[in-house]
């Protein structure tokens, strides 16, 4: 038992104080040989206090900054505290990132007795390099825009609710990360999250999917399948690309919605189910109601609360931001030293109208850290359709295409702009015929294509 | 059959962490065990990948190291080599240990506490 005299009439249990406290504290002699350590320590490296008493900090500890630059052995009795992140490897054989604070101890002459070291945990809160206490961001999310703004403001509100939350907006956008995002904030965080793509299977797998089946059900039924609602017991259901649910799961869907159990393929008996729903999609629900490809009632039953997420031509100046922030990414990722942009590759990449939104951003920057050998990424590091498509128009700023702010959210869906891709992939073909002469095999060469492609292209577009 | 140790090495010590080991000692130990050859190797890189890629062709069956990531861990196992983890001490003590068949994972081998030797 340790104490602390003259603090109180009667010595106190140092221990049982320290033992309280919920960060860990570790204090060494002048070797660097642990003299106590306190539960917190205990439970996050596996020693008990007595294995760790007299041994060496690092093998106890075994974090990477004690190994390679070790903060306490170069500080002496006037050095202030240190602070440092690293890592440890538990006795559990798990890594543990956490933040060492390193202080000398000196008695009450002044001379240095020992030192000090808490250890905290920050495996809560702990992201990797270039994620790390990121600005103007919510969850994955990144953007410091109005129309960002507005969705930044709303998710928090919208996690703390039970409510059905249909996102929408154009691919790449970013909509998953927006339900995962409303997840991870809500109540049902720690619960599972469970996401499938309507569209990425045919209907009668997509119904076993989701609402599971029961042994026997159809040929190839050889065992019980709980369905994906089931799984997502307790926690939230992301149904991406909702638009492509055909009709007849629509209604199984809407009386999920109502009552809330679900009725395996080929099962007798409901399954009640604690599930939160969230849809997204690309498409624009209420034309398709029109069209009578969407249930009317479904799209009433989701559309409770809806987020829309701008595309990001309408996002002005955070188009600067997540190419700084991907390039950060990338560079980290690739262990490359890029610092910036060229005024040229900037002024691009800024008037472009990216139909493939922050997704195709995110590849642009990616491929360009993979080309760029120099310090700053100049124009010809961008892949080549862009630089492609700049030449040939000749004016950056006929292709941007400002619009009119994201409204309500119920101007969702999939309304091509003015200068899409496709369009602009004809105008390029069109340019090149024109340059070539009519001649396919120049034209074809021009564009970096083959004869077959620009020959579909031209089919596809309708170029007489 | 002989049988082929690796200690990854941190000065005279079982490196703490097998992921950070900068250099290691290659033991064979003859079948009667008491005659034995020592081989000590500076890693070309600091690797818990190409640790593990040199100790399987370098034909190793036994490892003994300090902290190691389940992964690897269950890797080595898996490859059917005996990994003694969490050892703590000199390496020649845990090699001794191993030799008598009273090694065990987690062994804290060390000095005195009363020891006053600085701690690396």
């Amino acid at each position: 038992m340790h104490e602390i005299t003259g603090l109180f009439d009667h010595p106190i249990a140092l221990d049982r104080i320290l033992d309280e406290i919920p960060t860990g504290v570790v204090i060494l002699d002048k070797n660097r040989r642990i003299r106590y350590m306190n539960r917190a320590v205990s439970a996050l490296t596996g020693y008990t206090p007595d294995q760790a008493r007299g041994v060496a900090c690092h093998s106890i500890i075994k974090s990477q900054v004690c190994l390679k630059d070790c903060p306490v052995k170069q500080m002496n009795k006037d050095t202030g505290s240190i602070c440092v992140q690293s890592d440890l490897i538990n006795r559990d054989r798990q890594r543990v990132p956490i933040r060492i604070t390193a202080a000398p101890l000196t008695d009450t002459s002044g001379e240095l007795s020992g030192y000090m070291e808490t250890i905290e945990d920050i495996r809560s809160y702990a992201q990797s390099g270039p994620n790390m206490g990121r600005a103007f961001s919510f969850a994955k999310m990144i953007g410091k825009s109005p129309g960002m703004e507005k969705v930044f403001r709303m998710l928090p509100m919208v996690a703390q609710n039970e409510s059905s939350v249909l996102i929408t907006g154009e691919t790449g956008t970013g909509k998953d990360l927006a339900a995962e995002a409303i997840h991870e904030s809500s109540g049902r965080g720690k619960g599972p999250f469970v996401k499938i793509n309507c569209g990425a299977l045919p209907e009668t797998l997509l119904e076993s999917e989701l609402f599971g089946h029961q042994k026997g059900a159809f040929t190839g039924a050889v065992e019980n399948k709980p369905g994906r609602f089931r799984l997502a017991h307790n926690g939230t259901l992301y149904l991406t690309e909702i638009g492509d649910l055909p009709l007849a799961l629509q209604v199984k869907l809407l009386t999920f919605l109502d009552d809330k159990i679900v009725y395996p393929l080929g099962g007798t008996r409901g399954h009640e189910v604690n599930v939160r729903m969230i849809a997204g999609t690309h498409r624009d629900l209420e034309q398709m109601v029109r069209e009578g490809k969407f249930r009317k009632d479904l799209l009433y039953r989701l559309n409770v609360v809806r987020v829309h997420l701008p595309p990001l031509r309408e996002r002005g100046e955070d188009i600067r931001l997540l190419m700084d922030h991907f390039r950060n990414m990338f560079t980290a990722e690739f262990g490359k030293k890029i610092e910036g942009f060229s005024n040229e590759a900037l002024m691009l990449l800024k008037n472009y109208t990216y139909p493939g939104n922050v997704r195709e951003l995110r590849n642009i920057i990616e491929y360009a850290v993979n080309v760029c050998q120099a310090e700053r990424i100049d124009l010809s590091d961008l892949p080549a359709y862009l630089v492609e498509t700049e030449e040939q128009t000749g004016n950056r700023e006929t292709l941007y295409v400002p619009s009119a702010p994201a409204d309500s959210g119920l101007a969702g869906g999939e309304q091509n702009p003015p200068d899409s891709w496709a369009e602009t992939e004809k105008r390029m073909i069109i340019d090149a015929l024109i340059k070539a002469g009519g001649r396919r095999n120049k034209a074809a060469a021009i564009l970096g294509w083959g004869r077959s492609t620009l020959w579909r292209k031209i089919k596809q577009y309708n170029i007489e | 059959m002989p049988q082929k140790i690796l200690i990854p090495l941190y000065g005279r010590e079982v490196a703490p962490r097998f992921d950070l080991a900068a250099e290691a000692v290659f033991v064979t130990l003859n079948t009667d065990q008491h005659d034995r050859q020592e081989k000590l190797v500076v890693l070309p890189q600091v690797s818990a990948e190409k640790l593990c890629h040199m100790i399987l062709t370098e034909g190793m069956d036994t490892v003994i190291c300090g902290g190691i990531e389940e992964e690897y861990y269950q890797y080595l196992t898996w490859k059917r080599i005996a990994v003694y983890d969490g050892v703590i001490g000199p390496w020649e003590k845990a090699l001794e240990r191993l030799i008598c068949g009273a090694l065990r994972s987690g062994d804290i081998i060390t000095a005195s506490p009363e020891a006053d030797t600085d701690a690396g």
